[in-house]
């Protein structure tokens, strides 16, 4: 089983698309920046032209350099918190699974615990008791970010662990005498990848809309420029109102367009773990040229069900899942 | 009952963590902003003030830390959370006034949002590979656009370019709040824009949580049975529909709080008098006991919301009662 095998569905193609662009836009944004973000050389309130392609602000600052230079601030915070978040709920998830009794009793409560309070409210306070050098630091406010959303990801991983740990090529692992650690690592975790990755991804997904979401309320330092400073400042300078689109739109659409791309890419995920949404993401052509009917039809891919508990035994072989 | 006895006591845990974190946050923060503040703030309160800010953020006390962690749990019972620095009145009055809006405005959006998504992932599970599936990317880009932006948006194009809706504020300026359908109209006229804003954000997530499960539930055996007899082909899809949905209520509780976290923005865009305001505004002002005790109140909040959707999932799933019979 391997990741590479991802549908190649339309769908999968324009997310891997977008977030392409926007990851090589994170490295070579701030070069292609034909300004500096910060400088005000310029006539303010300028509408887009051939030499501003995004206008001017209120203080004489290039519009467009701010969107390319602002790409790196956004996305690295992004993935500081999608990687350590990732890393918690593997930890979490996967313990909490594959060893059972009080530690997933333990694990599982703190997880629940985190799903249930709500993650920007809890995100203002923290933030709002930092001091501006830490306001400053992308990965501070990354760290604090993962903080609250690695819940999620822990309670996929826990369910997907529980399911895996007790299959036939885990059981023969653990018979044949390997450590629990080799069990976990070699057996468990490549099988896990698919779901990992579509909780990653979805961490980013939700790291951005949080730093976004704090620098727009004015809890990250104005002075760095990402997508949602921008938005402050456009808001702070009521460009939106004054009709001045070309300031507060292009950073939204950005930050919608990434998410966009990072959900598709999930959606492949998911038609890979569930081959029945795969048939279901065909394009007609697609089903005429593998012959599968072009209009879906009922009860055409089989199902997987637990074979009927034999009367007398608890053997747990008897009730695992078999595929017809 | 036993899986409602597990939720009550995961929120009960939770509550103390919450408060936990609201006690411990400013008193193990480096470099104290609260002390600034109240450096800052001198001259313009009364040392009253200051003396009650230093006594909730154990600020100069000779107490040890479980002490304060008692006095603190002391003055929640009693319903004090402090008092507002910048509004100088009780934290407890100026959200009691707050609330109502809050829990109006995101009530309604998400029993619409949930409503809405649910049906047409229904349809869209049904009739997969059609040319309806294009929906979802739209939706999708919906859900990845930050709420104040979209709210913007929303507000800008709607409200103001074309004047289809009344924009800023909960009710005209014209009318006096009251029990009469003057005043109702004008709530639900202002309520408008910010409630479409929050559904055309949340909206994806339930659509396709119940498209998955619509395409899973449609190739199980009831399915094509109930197709075999001949059922009509709305009746095929309300029977296939029953048993998809039962996934996305039991996932309710879970999407409460995410949806929360964006709707408190959509209130500062509309200007919309609740809560996510006032907490935008505290933090402007630096105003530490009014953003904690908002804080406190969201959690609390969002989790008996929580529990009121597990209470609807225990009633509509009968398995979580034959469990408990067992």
């Amino acid at each position: 089983m391997s990741a590479v095998r991802l549908p190649r569905s339309p769908k999968v193609l324009v997310g891997v698309g977008i977030v392409a662009f926007f990851t090589l836009l994170t490295v070579i944004g701030p070069w292609l920046a034909p300004d500096n973000p910060s400088v005000t050389d310029f006539i303010p309130n300028l509408a887009p032209s051939a030499h501003h392609w995004l206008g001017t602000t209120a203080l004489g600052q290039d519009i467009f350099s701010q969107l390319l230079v602002g790409a790196r601030a956004t996305m690295i915070v992004a993935i500081v918190a999608g990687v350590v978040a990732t890393i918690l709920s593997v930890t979490v998830g996967v313990a909490a699974g594959y060893l059972g009794g009080k530690t997933d009793d333990g694990l599982t409560l703190m997880s629940n615990v985190f799903l249930a309070i709500p993650g920007l409210p809890l995100l203002i306070v923290i933030d709002s008791y930092l001091p501006p050098s830490g306001r400053s630091n992308s990965f501070a406010i990354g760290l604090i970010i993962s903080l609250t959303g690695w819940a999620w990801g822990a309670r996929v991983l826990r369910a997907q662990t529980m399911s895996l740990r007790n299959r036939d090529f885990v059981e023969a692992a653990r018979i044949i005498g390997e450590s629990r650690r080799r069990v976990m690592l070699f057996e468990i975790a490549p099988n896990l990848l698919p779901v990992l990755a579509s909780s990653f991804l979805f961490t980013t997904l939700y790291s951005i809309g949080a730093y976004v979401t704090l620098a727009y309320v004015g809890l990250t330092s104005t002075a760095v420029w990402n997508w949602g400073t921008m938005m402050y400042w456009a808001q702070a300078n009521n460009a939106p109102l004054a009709g001045q689109w070309y300031w507060f739109v292009p950073p939204g659409i950005c930050i919608a367009l990434i998410g966009t791309g990072l959900a598709l890419l999930n959606f492949g995920i998911d038609e890979f773990i569930n081959p029945r949404l795969r048939s279901a993401g065909l394009s007609s052509k697609v089903r005429r040229a593998t012959g599968l009917p072009r209009r879906p039809r009922l009860g055409f891919t089989p199902v997987a069900r637990p074979a009927p508990r034999a009367m007398t035994g608890t053997n747990p072989a008897s009730t695992r899942v078999g595929v017809q | 009952m036993r899986m409602l006895a597990r939720r009550l006591s995961l929120y009960l845990v939770t509550a103390w963590v919450a408060i936990t974190v609201n006690f411990l946050l400013p008193r193990l923060m480096p470099g104290n902003p609260v002390q600034t503040l109240i450096g800052k703030m001198t001259g313009q309160i009364t040392t009253q003030q200051i003396q009650a800010i230093k006594l909730s953020f154990g600020i100069g006390l000779n107490q040890g830390l479980w002490s304060q962690y008692v006095g603190y749990w002391h003055q929640l019972f009693l319903g004090n959370l402090g008092t507002s620095i910048t509004l100088s009145s009780p934290v407890s009055t100026v959200l009691k006034s707050a609330v109502p809006w809050t829990v109006g405005l995101i009530g309604v959006s998400t029993v619409l949002s949930f409503l809405v998504g649910t049906f047409s992932g229904a349809l869209l599970g049904w009739f997969r590979g059609s040319r309806l599936d294009s929906v979802i990317p739209i939706a999708t880009f919906f859900q990845a656009a930050p709420y104040f932006f979209l709210g913007t948006v929303v507000l800008l194009v709607f409200g103001s370019d074309l004047h289809w809706f009344p924009v800023l504020g909960a009710y005209s300026q014209t009318v006096t709040p009251g029990w009469h359908w003057n005043f109702i109209f004008s709530l639900v006229r202002y309520g408008e824009l910010p409630v479409l804003t929050i559904v055309l954000s949340s909206v994806a997530g339930w659509m396709l949580g119940m498209r998955n499960m619509m395409i899973t539930m449609v190739a199980e055996d009831f399915v094509l049975m109930a197709v075999a007899k001949g059922l009509p082909r709305r009746k095929v899809i309300m029977h296939a529909a029953r048993n998809a949905v039962l996934p996305s209520v039991a996932n309710l509780s879970l999407a409460i709080g995410l949806v929360v976290s964006g709707a408190l923005l959509v209130e500062l865009v509309f200007n919309y008098p609740g809560v996510g305001n006032l907490l935008l505004q505290a933090v402007l002002d630096e105003d530490y006991p009014l953003i904690q005790g908002i804080f406190l109140v969201i959690t609390m909040t969002v989790l008996a919301a929580n529990l009121l959707a597990d209470i609807f999932y225990f009633i509509l799933d009968p398995r979580t009662r034959t469990e408990a019979a067992v």
